[in-house]
């Protein structure tokens, strides 16, 4: 791998499928990019607009969803409502100036570990690409 | 009457505003006047006859309550928050642009030097397009900062009382407490920590929406809770205490009051909330979502339109 700084993804991974993918993507030994940083949540519909909104803004490069395949669900509906969200959160940050390869969607089962490791080498490529994000909230004040 | 030495001291000061906040304290009516007699007003340009240098002229710290409405979005606002917070013992930041950034709040969308070249020469109503804009010198303008913000993002602020216009409930009581000599603590919101929904007279039912409308779109009916009409109201995401006068007269909510507390970001809030509950019938892997949000055609407008310059991304992207 060439030199280049770490880059921060954030991904927030649903428990039941998507960090189970992980999971076996690490016991099976798959090498994937290190700029990733998952996080278990219960579900992909936990995923809140605020959590991604807020590792943008305190330095995240790229922030990761990934949840069960649709009509996979443990709670039957959850991915759907986190897919709704997604699609909402991303009109906000295409109007806020955030990339669209920074914040990205994926079903990811709970045997696809093969898949976890494909999309955070594909995800942190394109990040790289695009460099750090470097989130300013406040411009200084230099008087 | 008390002897002048005894009232509290009370000045009022204007950042980037319209001046609707000092408007709302007419909405007083009559007991402005047992106000006015109560305290002396040591400066107040919208209101009384007094000038920059009777609040410069005034010791440190001497003034009771100093309240500040507008956003800060030039040198001139800067200047006249660090003056009000050094004269003043309790800053308040009064109104929905003194709280959050409010209106002002949403140039942090663009770059301030657009907007004010846009403003000053661009316009097709203005004559003299060629005329450049004056920083320096007689006349000169004040130079804009590289964005807006709020208040307690500029100085230490001790109070908050947002809303466009401040509610009279919420001004009567920070007066009442004023008046009679009660401590405020600092951090204190004029505002309820419960949402608009708790004031709101609707009736709710079943959140499910088909479609969304924007609200000169549809007649929508004047009992039931218009967010379950398909009209976006940010009444879930935002503070109480103005008794949901805009939905109880038929308007949507639009989030003057800002974020619950906890919430930090009230936009996101409403975002997650109504992802919940525009749904698609028969929802399957293959439905189609491409139009669900369709109607949203301005997410920072629509979630972010007083509370852009204090929400957790603050501002678009720097260039």
């Amino acid at each position: 791998m060439s030199e280049r700084k770490r880059l921060r993804i954030v991904a927030l991974l649903c428990r039941w499928c998507s960090y189970a993918g992980a999971d076996l993507a690490g016991v099976s030994r798959t090498k994937y990019a290190s700029d990733v940083l998952p996080i278990k949540v219960p579900c992909s519909a936990r995923m809140d607009p605020q959590l991604v909104i807020r590792a943008f803004s305190e330095g995240a490069d790229g922030v990761l969803l990934a949840g069960c395949h649709p009509g996979d669900c443990h709670y039957l509906k959850g991915n759907y409502k986190a897919l709704r969200r997604f699609m909402l959160l991303k009109k906000y940050t295409s109007q806020m100036g955030i990339e669209d390869e920074r914040l990205r969607l994926e079903w990811i089962s709970a045997s696809e570990g093969a898949r976890y490791a494909e999309v955070v080498n594909e995800m942190s490529a394109r990040v790289a690409k695009l460099g750090p994000l470097n989130w300013r909230r406040e411009i200084p004040i230099e008087t | 009457m008390k002897p002048e030495s005894a009232k509290p001291k009370i000045a009022i000061a204007l950042g980037a505003t319209c001046s609707g906040c000092d408007y709302s304290l007419l909405d007083l009516g009559p007991s402005l006047l047992d106000v006015t007699d109560a305290v002396e007003i040591v400066y107040w340009p919208t209101g009384i006859d007094s000038k920059l240098e009777d609040l410069e002229a005034v010791e440190d710290g001497s003034i009771d309550l100093v309240l500040f409405d507008g956003a800060v979005v030039n040198e001139d606002n800067l200047e006249m928050a660090r003056l009000c917070r050094k004269k003043a013992k309790s800053l308040v930041a009064f109104g929905s642009c003194g709280a959050y950034g409010g209106i002002p709040g949403l140039i942090n969308t663009g770059s301030p030097k657009k907007i004010l070249l846009e403003v000053y020469q661009g316009l097709p109503s203005r004559s003299d397009k060629s005329e450049p804009l004056k920083f320096e010198g007689e006349g000169a303008l004040p130079k804009m900062l590289g964005q807006a913000y709020a208040l307690d993002q500029v100085v230490d602020v001790d109070v908050y009382l947002p809303g466009c216009p401040p509610p009279l409930k919420l001004v009567s009581s920070l007066f009442g407490d004023v008046l009679s000599g009660k401590p405020i603590a600092k951090g204190t919101y004029y505002a309820s920590s419960r949402s608009v929904c708790y004031e709101c007279k609707r009736v709710k039912e079943n959140k499910d929406i088909a479609t969304l409308h924007r609200y000169h779109e549809i007649q929508p009916d004047p009992k039931r809770c218009l967010l379950e009409q398909g009209i976006i109201c940010m009444g879930p995401a935002t503070r109480g205490g103005c008794e949901a006068v805009c939905c109880n007269q038929n308007q949507p909510c639009r989030g003057c009051l800002g974020p619950l507390p906890n919430a930090e970001d009230s936009g996101s809030e409403m975002m997650s909330a109504l992802a919940s509950i525009v749904s698609l019938s028969n929802e399957s892997k293959d439905s189609d979502y491409s139009a669900i949000f369709d109607d949203i055609n301005d997410t920072i407008g629509s979630f972010y339109t007083f509370t852009m310059a204090k929400s957790l991304l603050g501002r678009r992207k720097v260039e």
